[in-house]
């Protein structure tokens, strides 16, 4: 019991730390209401979706940066579609990247956007860590016995 | 990720006293569309999803140089995004409500920024009703009760059409 308390403590803890320092934001409390017995797996789903996509959508944004005569519109179309994904997601710190990353798509910056690009890159390592480390605590507690805490 | 796969649906049979209702999602947004299919989990619905307007269109046979069909469709809801690139989901419940075949499909609009005069243009539209994201639990019941039943045991837009 003692394991699991620990357990339950660092998960809460460490939920704490990711809102604080805006790596998430309220829509992933949303995405982790949607899991229930009907959806056990709906957030590590999700999770999985959208790392995915934003690997998709940065290989493009890199491949149309790369080009001797850039398209910041379609540069753009790809930035747009990954601020809406990490919206929706709840992937607070790469949604504003993204923000900033439109601007520069608009005033054809191409050193901004490479810088920007670079940024979601490292946001997207960071988050992937960060939620692997929440989904494995989540796992420990259920193996141990006990429920996830619910936060608010 | 139009899924145009489940265009063709099952075969017209005339009686079908029991048929699973069909929830057309449009958005260019992947986890949204999750987000949608989660929320007809333990419904008897089948959810068909487009990534925009366009792909909407021609899976409602609507689209420029299309013959509208509707004896083999059958969409019972659509919920569409606001923003989206090319057609706004407002253009697209217009184009919907200006189709003789299609306008009866009740149409939900969502969208994550709650803009008032955005939402009386959708209602004034004919939208059934404007959902803001993200989207809960209980936006379900809200979107189950506008699914249009099949009428008497055939196909919804099938009433009044020989």
């Amino acid at each position: 019991m003692d394991v699991l308390n620990q357990l339950q403590r660092q998960y809460t803890d460490f939920t704490a730390l990711l809102y604080r320092e805006g790596f998430v934001d309220d829509n992933f409390t949303q995405v982790q209401k949607l899991q229930d017995e009907s959806s056990p797996d709906f957030v590590v789903e999700v999770a999985s979706l959208f790392f995915e996509d934003c690997e998709k959508l940065v290989n493009n944004m890199a491949e149309a940066l790369e080009q001797q005569d850039v398209d910041f519109k379609q540069v753009d179309s790809h930035v747009h579609q990954l601020k809406g994904s990490s919206s929706s997601m709840g992937a607070a710190r790469i949604k504003n990247v993204c923000i900033a990353f439109k601007t520069f798509c608009e005033t054809q910056n191409r050193d901004g956007c490479l810088r920007c690009l670079q940024q979601v890159n490292h946001e997207h390592t960071q988050l992937k860590t960060n939620l692997q480390a929440l989904f494995t605590l989540e796992r420990q507690i259920v193996a141990n016995g006990g429920s996830i805490p619910v936060m608010q | 990720m139009a899924n145009t796969s489940s265009f063709s649906s099952s075969p017209s049979t005339k009686f079908n006293f029991y048929e699973k209702p069909h929830v057309l999602a449009v958005d260019d947004n992947l986890i949204d569309h999750k987000v949608i299919e989660r929320l007809f989990i333990n419904s008897t619905c089948k959810v068909i999803t487009a990534e925009n307007g366009k792909r909407a269109l021609e899976y409602l046979c609507l689209a420029d140089g299309q013959h509208p069909n509707h004896n083999d469709l059958k969409v019972n809801l659509i919920i569409t995004d606001y923003s989206m690139p090319g057609m706004t989901g407002y253009e697209l419940l217009k184009r919907i409500k200006e189709s003789p075949t299609m306008k009866e499909i009740p149409v939900v609009v969502v969208s994550s920024e709650n803009i008032p005069t955005r939402i009386n243009q959708c209602m004034q539209g004919g939208a059934q009703e404007f959902l803001l994201k993200p989207l809960q639990l209980s936006d379900a019941t809200k979107l189950r009760c506008h699914i249009k039943k099949p009428l008497q045991g055939g196909f919804a837009g099938e009433d009044d059409h020989a």
